[in-house]
């Protein structure tokens, strides 16, 4: 086992073992942040499909993550409330249902943002994608229907066959469950023909289009499966917050998605989940000091960005080999 | 509908994209020269705003205020590409998008942290106060047909500057060949400073005249941020001219799109629900306008010959 292998494993394992521990110490609290790390990770892990394999750096993904949250949000209000959402069809309260529509939904709004985004390069292509992420936002905050600017809350949290889903650790469970999947589809798409040719696509563009292979339809899969990836995690926060907002499309999301990538390693298997960890840790940590822990958290960002470039993998397991 | 009220609107869009022409000549003009996509140009509108409100109500006018803001927003920006900014030239996108939201996060807890959490207000300076009559009846502040005035002037001094002058010569050299012209010896470190304070000092005066029509407060410069960055991806990334010309493009169609809208739906559908999907329609309007523009020239209307 190599050293990035063994402090994957150990992340993995820590990230079980503390809301075990905190479970039995009777403090919920630490289950939920346990549970948010989690969540956290596998959005960051799908923006890592595209960011780190692809080389896209989408500053949009909020739009996902929010399609995600107002899927698991509005099927359970209409599941709620007895109402008929759409032809006749009515709400659910089961969250593998709720996944399923949040994946598909979040891979045709990928589709339709990376069909035209992808189009342009560069600069271009990190505007592009935070703009129809605002638009996104907008059409959701100028929507009164459901909840328009306040939100919408879930009352209940969504069920799951055989998981007491409003238990704290019950519902932990399932997060980590996901997130190992997603890490798993990571790993096997990283290691597949599509993989390899989505790296090359970042690494040299007219070499694969020179091989036969057009550079378009890869990146645009590739985002589209990336947006699926953050969609599902979007709809597992809003189960965690039993509330979906604007705030969750909002362009801060995006960029602290994007962060925790290049906190925890870009492009690297678990440093989605390493960013996420210490991203959370950071928020309560110098949120239990100061009022001021944006400031800070700027700061410490700031510091990575200019001089320890590679993130916590980076420092813990050495460099990344080229892949 | 009557064409006054028509007018009045299309004032009102005009308005909006000269404010949003200095926000996005600055962020255009950085990447131009230098580069650089600076997220953190919505902080230094902010900054100026502030610095304006905090200006004019120590000393009690707003014109005072209004040089304030100048001064702080170039420093701050000044301050800024010497410390960070300066490190990044070299870097991908990537580091250059993250650095610079780091700086957000600071800026808007720093100036939380200067001046509390509640927005402060700065009044219409005296001499531009009251409203004029428009053709059609209907009275218009006097304020902002200045903001369009003031736009206008900078617009046309910043072409000026850019097309006359020694300093204009040097920006235009940088962006066509950094390489050759520190070559040549213009001391090309000096110059990427001053053209990131010119930057500044554009938003921080954007952010002065609006803040007397809003209140000043964190957060202001991220929506005007991202509308600056439609405009420049609409117009061509490092064009002056086509920030011009997608700004008022953005402005005018955001403004009229909020405006008409809801009445061209109110011709299929009942008031309230017209009201609602026009809304909501009108909000996405220049993205959809945007998208439109990309899907037919990926590079804007008016590419500049590199980048």
């Amino acid at each position: 086992m190599n050293r990035e292998n063994l402090v994957n494993f150990i992340l993995a394992v820590l990230l079980l073992a503390v809301p075990f521990a905190a479970n039995m110490a009777g403090q919920p609290f630490y289950v939920t942040l346990a549970t948010r790390v989690a969540i956290l990770a596998l959005a960051a892990t799908g923006l890592n499909l595209a960011l780190g394999l692809g080389g896209l750096v989408s500053f949009g993904h909020a739009a996902f993550f929010g399609i995600g949250g107002y899927v698991a949000g509005i099927l359970a209000t209409h599941s709620f409330s007895g109402e008929p959402l759409l032809f006749g069809l009515s709400g659910t309260n089961q969250m593998w249902v709720i996944w399923i529509v949040a994946v598909l939904l979040a891979g045709l709004l990928g589709l339709a943002i990376g069909a035209i985004s992808l189009r342009t390069s560069g600069v271009y292509f990190i505007m592009i994608t935070l703009a129809f992420a605002q638009m996104v936002y907008y059409f959701a905050v100028s929507w009164p229907a459901y909840g328009g600017e306040d939100g919408l809350s879930i009352l209940v949290r969504n069920q799951f066959p055989g998981v007491m889903t409003m238990r704290p650790l019950g519902f932990f469970l399932i997060c980590y469950v996901v997130l190992l999947v997603g890490i798993g589809l990571f790993a096997l798409i990283r290691a597949s023909r599509f993989g390899n040719a989505l790296q090359a696509a970042r690494q040299n563009e007219v070499r694969v289009a020179t091989v036969g292979i057009q550079p378009y339809r890869i990146r645009l899969t590739g985002f589209a499966i990336s947006a699926m990836m953050t969609g599902l995690a979007g709809a597992l926060f809003a189960d965690l917050n039993r509330f979906v907002s604007p705030s969750m499309l909002s362009w801060h999301m995006s960029g602290e998605l994007i962060v925790l990538i290049v906190l925890g390693g870009t492009g690297r298997l678990f440093g989605p989940l390493a960013g996420a960890a210490l991203y959370v840790a950071f928020e309560y940590a110098l949120g239990g000091i100061t009022e001021r822990w944006q400031f800070f958290l700027g700061l410490i960002l700031l510091v990575v960005v200019l001089f320890a470039r590679g993130g916590l993998l980076g420092l813990l397991a050495g460099k990344a080999r080229h892949g | 509908m009557t064409v006054a009220l028509a007018l009045e609107q299309l004032l009102n869009g005009l308005q909006l994209g000269v404010m949003l022409f200095l926000m996005a000549a600055g962020l255009t003009l950085i990447f131009g020269v230098m580069g650089l996509i600076n997220l953190a140009h919505g902080s230094l509108y902010m900054v100026g705003a502030f610095a304006c409100a905090a200006v004019a109500a120590w000393t009690g006018s707003f014109w005072i205020g209004l040089i304030a803001s100048l001064v702080a927003a170039a420093a701050a920006g000044a301050i800024v590409e010497l410390v960070v900014i300066r490190r990044l030239y070299d870097r991908d996108h990537l580091d250059q998008v993250l650095a610079t939201f780091a700086l957000i996060l600071m800026f808007s807890e720093g100036t939380r942290w200067l001046f509390g959490s509640f927005p402060l207000y700065l009044d219409i300076p005296p001499l531009l106060q009251g409203a004029v009559t428009l053709p059609g009846g209907t009275q218009y502040p006097v304020y902002r047909l200045a903001i369009i005035a003031a736009g206008a002037i900078v617009a046309i001094g910043l072409y000026m500057l850019i097309s006359k002058t020694r300093l204009g010569m040097r920006i235009r050299a940088g962006e066509s060949d950094r390489e050759m012209i520190g070559a040549l010896g213009v001391d090309i470190r000096t110059l990427y400073t001053v053209v990131f304070a010119l930057g500044a000092a554009l938003a921080g005066f954007a952010g002065a005249m609006v803040g007397a029509l809003q209140s000043v407060q964190v957060g202001m410069g991220e929506p005007v941020l991202i509308l600056a960055f439609v405009v420049i991806v609409i117009g061509g990334i490092g064009s002056i001219k086509g920030a011009l010309l997608g700004a008022l493009l953005v402005g005018v169609t955001d403004t009229m799109g909020r405006f008409l809208l809801p009445q061209i739906f109110a011709f299929f559908a009942p008031p309230a629900q017209a009201g609602m999907i026009g809304g909501a329609v009108a909000s996405m309007l220049i993205y959809i306008v945007m998208a439109v523009i990309l899907a037919v020239k990926p590079r804007g209307l008016f590419p500049a010959a590199h980048a």
